[in-house]
């Protein structure tokens, strides 16, 4: 595998011996969004009974037959076009075969040899702004299992077949990240663009979305460790931790003079380990071979142009965009692009105006009460009129951003727009000259030692401004505050 | 009043609508005959009396009121391995012995829109895994035909024994029967009766148990040629369930019977010699010739040099993919679970397919598996997929030269039950001759064509390109009359 990153010595782990470098490649089960499943008719969807989400095909009665839904290739296609990937026009169903009761057919229907997606790319930003490459390798169809219920009886076992049969894409990206918070950043930017695409509502807690990490460790400069494969991670939290963990038993395996055999270990959150499932030779032999109930998959050109033609912009353009058109930081533009819908919130306030500031408000205080409340984006009590009205405010000179602040409460708690706010409360900033300079001849007057005091110590001019804010209310325009209280002052 | 239950499908069809009985006479007198026949024969594992008569007695009420479709009031009997809507349907194993699907099979259900009545279910080998009907759970069918020789309880051949056995023994009009390496064909040639297996994809699989995916194609067993086209004509269609069916139109193939075959060219192909054929099958072959001939057809030897490679392909393909069809019967969700002493997963499992499934069965999934797993996937599945493509372009070589194939259809006339269990090999050699059909993906029918020295019956194939069944039955129909087969087996049972 070719080693497309430079070492990088910040994100070694030291052991006891020296540093070594952790290799981890991601692949992602990403259930499709589609009303119905991967081969049958029957119903996709959460909180339905045991078992009632399940047609003939899925419960593989004798003589069902599998019948591909288009539209789950149509999401597949659109997913690799957005991770920059290569469409195969070409591409096989092949059958995993393998016994257990969650799976009826007794072979899961997947992409073996040739997956409908090949190569692509993916830009991940890290929290630092600063981005790295992941290679994808491909993507390709597949079933999901059903469920097994352990905990209805203290004997027996159920069966839950509502999920068996719906699609998943597996996204397998190449051993690219070097870190536990790379292999997170990965996963939230992928899960960001199944989202923009609407291919995949990127639920973690759903199991919508799951990873299979690869982990393994090396002396910086050497070649490949061997990889142990932890199955089924469902959070970034966990993500992290499992790498961590894992990374640090392989460690010390290795330094203890040991090997590492290739496996696939569970994480488990609880006891903060990885344990083993199964070894190499445990391994099942899957019996791959092509689905004869399948014929080939064949798109045509024009289909894949039309879906082409009809992504949305990808986080990684939007995100170039915000930076190039808006002058965002880097920061910002990370932060307004990871979530669609505020990126587009930002916009519809951001035109026009002072991006950066409106940046700002979106990004910080309106993030903030967000987050507060549990809200998304688009059950924000302000809408983007009314950030866009409050930066006008602003730049008008109107309000002063102190008071901005408190117009925002007073328009979160649904009092209506800035400017109603503004005039009902009569929050204008003062920028009559007059009555500040009266406000000031007051202060300085009722305040000798401190203007003696200010005359040894410029900087000390401060609490006079704080004065002139309380007096008026912090009405006054901070600038002229500044302006009179130095000539007057005689600093 | 003559016994309608010899009557050929068209005859019946004829006196239906000409009002000469009704449906439930026609229908009654079968089950009459299936009673007195069906301890001897055991052609049926379900007679389906009380259905037959009440879908009978909806077919005359059409039948009054001038309605009805291609098939109305013919009482047919469908191969177990069609799924029937409450109905059980078994493909003649002990693991799906109780079954009762909620569906019905697309072909099935074709046949019912056409008006036809359901007589039962008919017997065949464990998931037509056989060549002798010796592999069903419900025991062996018996050929109604036997030898001068030898009073010898004969097979009918498989895995569609049951359905041969009912056509022959006038146990229904016609019979469902499907193709897997020769199911149709063979049991066809062993009872004197027309079987024809159509074009892969021409009939759909929905609803049909499945041996191998890639093979397996329904068809008709009947009387005469004419009768076949009937029944497959009703049979096939496009269907949207069945991702390889093809979306093509059916042809009125009976129209077909009875066209004249001048200046067609027919293929023999030299290497269907095989040794150790009997002579009385080459002289067929030869007579064969002659009477395509006489019809105004060209002879013309080909080469198809793939052919010696046909049956250990098939033996590979067909293997392969039951192993993974057959996955589903675990015992978890329907059929036969297994109540042993097994503590694990693992023991539930090998315990209900241990008692679920025959020995043939077994046999043929070992070997699938064998065949598909790792480090030896490319010596035998992939290069069987090799050969599979080089038959197919055997036969791509010579349709600029040939307008069909003629052979025989298979290599002896009926054994004796019990004769070939102990040599799985032996029983194998049975499909010599009409595996390649299957594995090209071609129609192949089997004509009737003359008795041996043991007044055995003899069948002749005709191979024809991909959706060409047209011509096949042209020259089914030249055969047919040439041949003048009239013989029937001597009622013993």
């Amino acid at each position: 595998m070719l080693d497309t990153r430079p070492a990088d010595p910040s994100k070694f782990i030291q052991g006891r011996t020296g540093p070594w470098e952790v290799i981890l490649g991601l692949e992602v089960h990403a259930q499709v969004a589609s009303k119905s499943k991967l081969f049958s008719g029957a119903a996709v969807g959460f909180g339905a009974g045991p078992n009632e989400q399940v047609s003939l095909v899925d419960a593989a009665m004798p003589g069902m037959l599998p019948v591909l839904n288009r539209y789950c290739v149509e999401q597949a296609v659109k997913t690799g076009l957005g991770l920059r990937a290569q469409i195969n026009r070409r591409s096989r169903f092949d059958r995993k075969n393998y016994f257990y009761p969650d799976l009826p057919q007794g072979y899961q229907i997947s992409q073996f040899e040739f997956p409908i997606v090949g190569e692509g790319v993916v830009e991940v930003e890290r929290d630092d702004g600063a981005t790295f490459e992941v290679r994808i390798e491909r993507l390709h169809l597949e079933q999901d299992a059903g469920k097994l219920i352990h905990d209805l009886s203290p004997s027996e076992s159920y069966v839950d077949l509502n999920r068996a049969g719906t699609a998943l894409m597996e996204i397998v990206s190449k051993p690219d990240m070097r870190s536990s918070e790379e292999a997170a950043a990965y996963v939230k930017m992928l899960r960001t663009i199944l989202i923009y695409l609407g291919t995949c509502d990127g639920d973690l807690e759903k199991g919508n979305l799951r990873a299979d990490v690869n982990v393994s460790v090396r002396r910086p400069g050497e070649g490949l460790g061997t990889r142990c494969e932890i199955k089924n991670v469902n959070s970034f939290r966990f993500i992290q931790e499992a790498i961590e963990h894992e990374a640090r038993r392989q460690i010390e395996i290795l330094e203890d003079g040991g090997r590492i055999l290739q496996e696939t270990r569970l994480y488990d959150p609880n006891k903060r380990e990885t344990r083993s499932m199964r070894s190499k030779e445990e391994a099942h032999d899957y019996r791959y071979f092509p689905d004869p109930d399948l014929l080939p998959l064949e798109l045509e050109q024009a289909w894949i142009d039309e879906i082409k033609a009809s992504l949305p912009e990808l986080p990684d353009d939007k995100r170039r965009r915000f930076m190039g058109d808006y002058g965002l930081s880097a920061y910002d533009a990370g932060v307004l692009i990871a979530d669609q819908a505020k990126a587009d919130y930002f916009e519809a306030a951001a035109k026009g105006r002072d991006a950066k500031l409106v940046a700002n408000w979106v990004t910080n205080e309106l993030s903030a009460r967000l987050t507060a409340g549990d809200l998304e984006i688009n059950e924000s009590p302000v809408p983007a009129t009314y950030v866009a009205e409050l930066v006008d405010l602003l730049g008008e000179g109107v309000i002063s951003s102190k008071i901005a602040k408190e117009v925002f409460e007073h328009v979160w708690n649904g009092e209506g727009s800035p400017r109603a706010v503004v005039e009902k409360r009569g929050l204008k900033q003062v920028t009559d000259t007059g009555a500040i300079e009266k406000a000031i001849d007051e202060i300085i007057a009722a305040n000798p030692g401190q203007v003696a005091a200010v005359k040894e110590k410029p900087q000390a001019v401060g609490w006079f401004v704080g004065q002139v804010m309380k007096a008026t209310g912090g009405k006054a325009n901070p600038a002229a505050v500044n302006e009179i209280l130095k000539s007057k002052l005689g600093i | 009043m003559t016994d309608l239950t010899q009557l050929t499908l068209k005859a019946a069809l004829d006196g239906l609508k000409a009002k000469q009985f009704s449906s439930e006479e026609l229908t009654r007198s079968f089950i009459d005959a299936i009673d007195a026949a069906n301890p001897k024969l055991n052609a049926y594992v379900l007679p389906t009396a009380d259905r037959a008569l009440a879908m009978a007695k909806a077919s005359d009420a059409r039948l009054a009121a001038g309605e009805g479709g291609a098939l109305e009031g013919a009482p047919l009997g469908i191969k177990d391995l069609f799924c029937t809507e409450g109905v059980r349907t078994t493909a003649g194993s002990k693991i799906l012995s109780e079954f009762v699907p909620p569906y019905e099979s697309t072909v099935t259900a074709n046949l019912w829109a056409d008006g036809a009545v359901m007589l039962g279910k008919l017997n065949m080998d464990e998931f037509a895994m056989g060549s002798s009907n010796e592999t069903s759970f419900f025991g062996p069918v018996v050929n109604p035909w036997k030898s001068r020789a030898s009073n010898a309880d004969l097979t009918p051949g498989g895995s569609s024994g049951g359905s041969a056995s009912s056509v022959a023994a006038d146990l229904c009009l016609a019979a469902t029967a499907s193709d897997t390496g020769g199911s149709i064909r063979q049991p066809a040639a062993f009872t004197g009766t027309v079987g024809i297996k159509p074009t892969y994809g021409r009939a759909s699989r929905y609803g049909m148990v499945a041996f191998a995916s890639s093979l397996d194609q329904a068809g008709p067993i009947a009387k005469t040629v004419t009768d076949s086209a009937i029944m497959l004509k009703a049979m096939c269609s496009h269907d949207e369930k069945d991702s390889t069916s093809l979306n093509v139109e059916t042809p009125d193939w009976p129209s077909f019977v009875g066209r004249s075959v001048k200046g067609l060219r027919i293929g023999v192909p030299r290497e269907y010699v095989v040794d150790g054929m009997p002579a009385e099958i080459t002289a067929l072959w030869e007579q064969g010739r002659k009477w395509l001939e006489a019809a105004g057809c060209q002879m013309v030897e080909i080469s198809l040099p793939h052919t010696k490679y046909a049956l250990p392909t098939y033996y590979i393909v067909a293997p392969a993919e039951a192993s993974s069809n057959l996955a589903r019967y675990d015992g978890m969700r329907y059929g036969l679970r297994a109540e042993g002493n097994g503590k694990s997963l693992t023991d539930l499992y090998e315990e209900t397919r241990a008692e679920g499934f025959g020995k043939e069965v077994q046999r043929r999934l070992t070997i699938g598996t064998y065949v598909l797993s790792a480090g030896y996937y490319d010596a035998y599945y992939v290069k069987a997929l090799k050969v599979r493509r080089r038959i197919l372009q055997d036969f791509e070589n010579v349709w600029d030269k040939v307008d069909a194939i003629l052979t025989p259809s298979t290599p002896s006339a009926a054994f004796a039950l019990g004769d070939k269990q102990i040599d799985p090999v032996a029983m194998y050699l049975n499909d010599i001759f009409t595996v390649t059909a299957n594995l090209a993906g071609l129609p192949g029918i089997s004509v009737p064509a003359g008795l041996d020295a043991n007044g055995l019956p003899l069948g002749l194939q005709l191979i024809g390109r991909a959706l060409d069944e047209g011509t096949v039955f042209s020259l089914a129909g030249a055969l047919e009359d040439s041949a003048a087969f009239t013989a029937k087996a001597e009622k013993w049972w």
